[in-house]
C-alpha cells in the first residue's frame, strides 16, 4: 500500500513538454459535439491530471476512514493523508504554520467564515467592510448580510473601463471605521491583476487587516502569504486542478486564534458538557464535523503535481497563451476585449458586436470549444462596464496554440451565422 | 455548424437584428418584468387588452440572447389581435414546444414560432426562449415582476 503523499517520491515536470503534460489529463482527449474539446472555461473550473484522480482512488479503494478519532489502521492512515495535504498546502503558500490551513468547501466558504467568525465578533454599527469593485459575488454578499445584520457600511474601491483598481483616494477611505478590506488577487471576470500588496500596505499601516480572494491567482502564479502581507488567503481547489468541495482559508494565528467558530458539531471541540463546551484548537476550531477527506487528500496530490512542474513556468506559459489569444481576437474585426488592465492572467473576455455572449457560447460549444458567457458571477463589474455579460475564455498551461486556434476558428463561424 | 444553421434560422436572425413591436407600450394596460437572474436577459412585454378581451396593442423591450429577443419579436408578431384565452394556449403550446412534449406537425397555434423548435435540444438555451412567453403570462395575469428561477420556474 502506497504510503501517504508526505512520503512519496517528487517526480521533476520542470523540463517535461507542455504536450507531455497536457496528455496526463484524461478529460481532455474526448470530442465534443463530434469535434476535439477545446476546455477554456478554467476560470469556472480546472480539469485534473491523472495522478489526482489516481489519489481519489487511492483513497477510496484502500485508505478511507474517519480523521482524528480512530485507533485502527485506516483511521491512522487517512488522518496521516488529511494531515498531509494540509502540510503540502501550507508549504505551496509559504504558510508560517500548517495550522493556520484551513480546510473548507471553497473560496466561497473561506470568505464566509472571515464574515462570520471575524465580521460578528469584531465589526460592529457604523464600522465598514471595504471591498473593491471587481469582487466576485462569494467576496460581495457575506460582507453584505454581515453589515445588514451589524449595521455596518460597505464600500467599494472603484475601477478604471480598463478594469484596473483606482487606488488615488484608497487613503482616504480607509479610515478609522474600517475593519477589514476584502480584495481578490485576480478578477475572474477580467483577469486584473489587482496590486495586493500595496493595498495590504495601505491597510496595516492603518491597522487594518486584508482578506484576499486568491481562487483566481492561486492556480495561475506563485503565491506566497507572507511575502504578500495578507492577513487571510483563500482559494478553492478545483480551480487548480484539484477536485470540487474543498478550499482552503489560510489565515494569520493570531486572528484565527482570536475568532469565534463558524459552524459547532465533531472535532471542533476538547470537551462537551451541558454546562458548556471547550473548543479545540486552530485549525480544528473551525473543521466541524467530518471534512471532504478525500477531496482534501487529492488537493494536496494537486498541490504536488503544480509544484513538479513549476508555478513560475507555470505563469510564464499561460503569459505567453494568453499574449497569443488577446492578439488573434484583437486581429478579428469587431471582436472587442473587455478588461484591458496592464497586468493579467489567464482571461480573455470579450464581446463581438452585435451577438449576444451567450449565443458566442452555444456556437462554440457545437463546435467543442466550451468559454463561460455570462455575468460571470460579478454583476457588478458588468454594470460598472455598462454591459451585461461578455464571452469569457480562460487558460490553463494545459492549453495550446490548437484551442487558441479553435477559439479564433468558432468565432469566426459566430460572426458568419450572425452576418456581422 | 449544420445544427447551428438549423438553430439559428435567418428569420429568427432578422427578428434579433430587426426585433419588431421593441420599444415601451405608453399606454399598456398590462406589462411584467421577466428576468432571467442566471444570464441576465431581460425584458418588459407590454399589451393594451380592450374590454373585449382582445389584445390590441403589444410590444417589449429590453436586453438579451438572439434566441431570446428573436422570441419576444415573434410572440408579439403572433399575439396582436387574439383573445386572452388564445395567447395563454400559445403560452402554454410554447413551453411544450421547448420541453419536446408538443410535435410541431401536430395542431397548434404558433405558427411561424416552430422554429424555435431547435431550442428543444438545448436545454441550457431553453429558458431564454421560454422568457418572453413566460413574461407574458406573468402580464395577462396582472403580475408585473417574473423570473425564470425560484418558484416562478416556467418549468419547474
Amino acid at each position: 500500500m502506497e504510503m501517504p503523499t508526505r512520503n512519496k517520491q517528487r517526480i521533476n515536470r520542470s523540463r517535461r513538454s507542455w504536450e507531455q503534460i497536457r496528455k496526463e489529463f484524461p478529460v481532455l482527449s474526448q470530442s465534443v459535439n463530434d469535434h476535439p474539446l477545446a476546455y477554456l472555461d478554467n476560470a469556472a473550473s480546472s480539469q485534473m491530471p491523472q495522478q489526482v484522480v489516481d489519489k481519489l482512488v487511492w483513497y477510496h479503494t484502500g485508505n478511507h476512514s474517519n480523521v482524528h478519532r480512530g485507533v485502527h489502521t485506516l483511521s491512522q492512515r487517512a488522518t496521516d493523508a488529511y494531515d498531509g495535504a494540509r502540510k503540502r498546502v501550507a508549504e505551496f503558500i509559504n504558510a508560517p504554520h500548517e495550522r493556520e490551513c484551513i480546510f473548507v468547501r471553497g473560496t466561497t466558504e473561506g470568505i464566509n467564515l472571515v464574515a462570520h467568525g471575524f465580521g460578528h465578533k469584531f465589526v460592529g454599527e457604523g464600522d465598514t467592510i471595504v471591498v473593491s469593485a471587481l469582487e466576485h459575488h462569494s467576496n460581495i454578499v457575506p460582507w453584505q448580510m454581515l453589515c445588514e445584520q451589524k449595521g455596518a457600511n460597505l464600500e467599494v474601491i472603484p475601477m478604471n473601463d480598463a478594469g484596473e483598481l483606482v487606488l488615488d483616494e484608497l487613503d482616504e477611505m480607509l479610515d478609522d471605521s474600517v475593519k477589514l478590506v476584502g480584495v481578490n488577487h485576480v478578477s475572474n471576470a477580467l483577469g486584473t491583476v489587482n496590486p495586493v500588496e500595496e493595498i495590504i500596505e495601505r491597510a496595516h499601516s492603518r491597522d487594518i487587516p486584508v482578506l484576499v480572494d486568491g481562487a483566481q491567482a492561486i492556480p495561475h502564479m506563485p503565491v506566497d502569504v507572507q511575502q504578500l502581507g495578507a492577513d487571510f488567503y483563500v482559494f478553492s481547489g478545483h480551480k487548480m486542478c484539484g477536485p470540487t468541495g474543498i478550499g482552503v482559508l489560510w489565515g494569520r494565528s493570531e486572528l484565527l486564534e482570536e475568532m469565534d467558530p463558524y459552524q459547532g458539531g465533531g472535532d471542533m471541540i476538547l470537551s462537551v458538557t451541558w454546562e458548556g463546551s471547550k473548543y479545540n484548537d486552530v485549525p480544528h476550531k473551525f473543521e466541524a464535523g467530518t471534512p471532504s477527506i478525500a477531496a482534501a487528500v487529492a488537493l494536496g496530490e494537486a498541490v504536488d503535481y503544480l509544484d513538479e512542474i513549476g508555478m513560475e513556468r507555470i505563469a510564464e506559459r499561460e503569459a505567453e497563451l494568453l499574449e497569443m489569444a488577446t492578439e488573434r481576437i484583437e486581429e478579428l474585426g469587431g471582436v472587442r476585449p473587455v478588461g484591458t488592465a496592464e497586468h493579467k492572467a489567464s482571461v480573455l473576455s470579450f464581446m463581438i458586436e452585435g451577438v449576444h455572449p451567450h449565443d458566442v457560447g452555444t456556437i462554440l460549444d457545437s463546435e467543442g470549444v466550451a468559454i463561460r458567457a455570462g455575468h460571470h458571477c460579478a454583476q457588478p463589474v458588468m454594470d460598472r462596464l455598462g454591459i451585461a455579460a461578455t464571452a469569457r475564455a480562460s487558460l490553463a498551461f494545459y492549453n495550446n496554440e490548437r484551442d487558441i486556434d479553435r477559439l479564433v476558428a468558432g468565432i469566426y463561424s459566430v460572426k458568419e451565422i450572425f452576418g456581422v | 455548424m449544420t445544427n447551428m444553421r438549423a438553430l439559428y434560422q435567418e428569420v429568427i436572425l432578422d427578428h434579433n437584428k430587426k426585433p419588431r413591436n421593441f420599444g415601451k407600450l405608453e399606454d399598456a394596460n398590462r406589462f411584467a418584468v421577466g428576468d432571467n437572474p442566471l444570464c441576465g436577459d431581460n425584458y418588459t412585454v407590454y399589451a393594451v387588452v380592450g374590454d373585449d378581451g382582445v389584445i390590441e396593442e403589444t410590444a417589449f423591450d429590453g436586453t438579451g440572447c438572439a434566441i431570446s429577443k428573436a422570441a419576444a419579436s415573434m410572440m408579439t408578431v403572433r399575439i396582436k389581435g387574439k383573445t386572452l384565452e388564445e395567447a395563454e394556449v400559445m403560452v402554454e403550446e410554447f413551453r411544450r414546444l421547448m420541453t419536446g412534449k408538443l410535435d410541431p406537425d401536430d395542431d397548434h397555434h404558433l405558427g411561424h414560432l416552430t422554429v424555435f423548435e431547435g431550442v428543444s435540444q438545448l436545454p441550457q438555451r431553453v429558458k431564454c426562449a421560454v422568457l418572453p412567453f413566460h413574461t407574458l403570462h406573468a402580464a395577462l395575469e396582472g403580475k408585473e415582476e417574473v423570473s425564470t428561477e425560484g418558484q416562478d420556474d416556467p418549468l419547474g
